[in-house]
């Protein structure tokens, strides 16, 4: 049970975003991938998840190959693999129980005792006890990225992909959310790939952390060598050091990203 | 000699590639276009497949589309069942027999004002919620979260939709129908000074069974045209709000423009 990518390329029209990107996150491991706006890294998890085909390039989860997939297969690793949305994603329409119903339902096997029972432990991992007939728009930002959060892990899935988890959550939230990330790997064995900015988070959960830098990856490491790191790109993203080149274009705006036809692989 | 040079000088400066691109990429965008709609038509007819996914939400939907739609179809069609009952009365007066009325109003509701009404102002009424609420989830990723959670956003959101569409829209045009020659009926009764019996007489002069057949198979269509659009235009929503609002704008636009073309479609293939 792995990740794995290799010689990812992903453009669109004459904007390349991602240039040969080779990503490997172990079995039970915990990696945090960071780099600038606009880097590719939302892009990264979308191709993990299978929501979108590279140009070139394999991707390989659980050793499966992810683009070549069949529809009903993908299906069925998707139920391995919970997706939190850097905006949570949460469906307006239902209430925050029923968003997280949903995936457990599909994953079947529990009853609606046993579903309203898991409903309400993962809101309380995320200190959301007692909000599951709310709906996402009588919430805070802060709580409907944790009811998404408490969405992604409710079916215990073995893969764990988190979009920025903690960005605009307050001190606080962090650490209850950075320590979730690192009981979900503790208790349950999940092999996690979390996308962020906050380096204070990245150096607490991670087991190795990886710079993505014009499409590739420009120094993975372990949270001391990553400090340690004399990588002048490193240096400048943890330092904040302004002054280096890098596109602060996001390339994966909301709901579009130049390509027809969504709902499909892109 | 000089006149030949100066022609040739003004054809060199001349871009003359120019108008063969903008043609050449208006064709390749139709064809992507069409290909892309093709594509969603495709794994629309395969999500029909999938039923323990959309079955469940039909009914939701046909109320939502259907039921609640009624009373805007109710409305449009006792005011024109009012408005023809008065103009034929104002055409037909001392030219043609005035039970004509009936006739009129029946044939006009059930085989074009009917449908073809009903059809556009629910091409604006469920058009656009359809577009507007699936754009609105394509744009905050809620179509992605269905689908890392395993869920074939076709079969979830586009299928209810459609088949909802598909049945419910003929049934209220029937109503509509109804309510239009019963408007029509009342206003000959009340402000023409016609009998009922004259009406009636009227109406059956020239009703044919086939002209329900029509009338359905043409609603139908429009049910079918209406929903398919909607949702092809939200599902393929870019950007934020704006991209919202240009994805609604434009299925209620090609909806009624579909309306109309299927309406002559369908007089050239069945009434001919």
């Amino acid at each position: 049970m792995s990740i794995q990518l290799r010689g990812i390329h992903k453009g669109f029209g004459a904007k390349k975003i991602l240039r040969g990107l080779d990503l490997d996150v172990d079995e039970g491991e915990t990696m945090s991938l960071v780099g600038f706006s606009g880097a590719g890294k939302s892009l990264t998890l979308k191709h993990i998840v299978g929501l979108m085909k590279p140009d070139a390039g394999t991707v390989h989860v659980d050793g499966h190959e992810v683009p070549t997939l069949p529809r009903e297969k993908l299906f069925k690793l998707r139920l391995d693999m919970g997706y939190v949305f850097q905006f949570a994603a949460l469906f307006d329409s239902m209430t925050i129980g029923e968003n997280i119903a949903m995936g457990l339902r599909k994953k079947g096997g529990m009853t609606q005792a046993q579903i309203r029972d898991r409903v309400e432990e993962s809101l309380a991992l995320v200190d959301l006890a007692g909000f599951s007939s709310r709906f996402p728009q009588e919430m805070s930002g802060g709580q409907q990225k944790r009811a998404g959060l408490a969405r992604a892990i409710a079916y215990r899935p073995k893969y764990l992909l988190y979009d920025e988890p903690t960005s605009g959550l307050d001190p606080v939230t962090t650490t209850v959310i950075d320590r979730l990330v690192l009981r979900m790997k503790k208790e349950l064995g999940v092999t996690s790939l979390v996308i962020t900015h906050d380096m204070k988070s990245a150096y607490a959960i991670s087991d190795r952390i990886g710079m993505l830098y014009e499409g590739k990856l420009v120094e993975v490491g372990t949270p001391q060598q990553f400090q340690e790191s004399r990588n002048p790109i490193v240096r400048a993203f943890v330092e904040g050091e302004p002054g280096l080149k890098h596109d602060a274009e996001d390339p994966l705006p909301m709901g579009g990203d130049g390509a027809a036809g969504k709902g499909r692989k892109r | 000699m000089l006149a030949r040079r100066g022609v040739r000088s003004y054809l060199d400066g001349m871009n003359l590639s120019l108008p063969f691109a903008i043609v050449g990429s208006a064709i390749l965008g139709l064809l992507s276009s069409f290909g892309q709609f093709s594509r969603f038509v495709g794994d629309l007819i395969r999500a029909l497949t999938d039923v323990r996914t959309w079955g469940p939400l039909t009914v939701g939907q046909m109320r939502r589309l259907g039921v609640d739609s009624l009373p805007i179809a109710l409305f449009l069609s006792c005011f024109t069942g009012i408005v023809l009952a008065l103009q034929a009365s104002y055409t037909f007066t001392g030219a043609i027999p005035l039970y004509f009325v009936g006739a009129l109003v029946t044939k006009t509701m059930i085989l074009e004002l009917g449908p073809v009404l009903t059809g556009l102002a629910l091409s604006g009424r469920v058009g656009a919620n359809i577009a507007a609420e699936l754009g609105t989830m394509r744009v905050s990723e809620q179509i992605d979260a269905l689908e890392t959670m395993a869920y074939n956003p076709i079969a979830y959101l586009v299928v209810p939709r459609v088949l909802a569409g598909t049945i419910m829209v003929p049934l209220l045009v029937i109503f509509s129908n109804v309510l239009g020659i019963a408007s029509g009926w009342i206003t000959s009764m009340n402000v023409l000074d016609m009998t009922s019996a004259q009406f009636v007489r009227g109406s059956r002069l020239f009703y044919d069974s086939f002209d329900i057949v029509y009338c359905v198979i043409k609603s139908t269509s429009f049910g079918l045209t209406i929903t398919v659009l909607g949702c092809y235009q939200g599902f393929n929503t870019r950007g934020g709000a704006e991209g919202v609002g240009i994805a609604t704008t434009r299925a209620v636009v090609l909806a009624s423009m579909m309306i109309l073309v299927l309406d002559a479609f369908w007089a050239l293939v069945l009434l001919q």
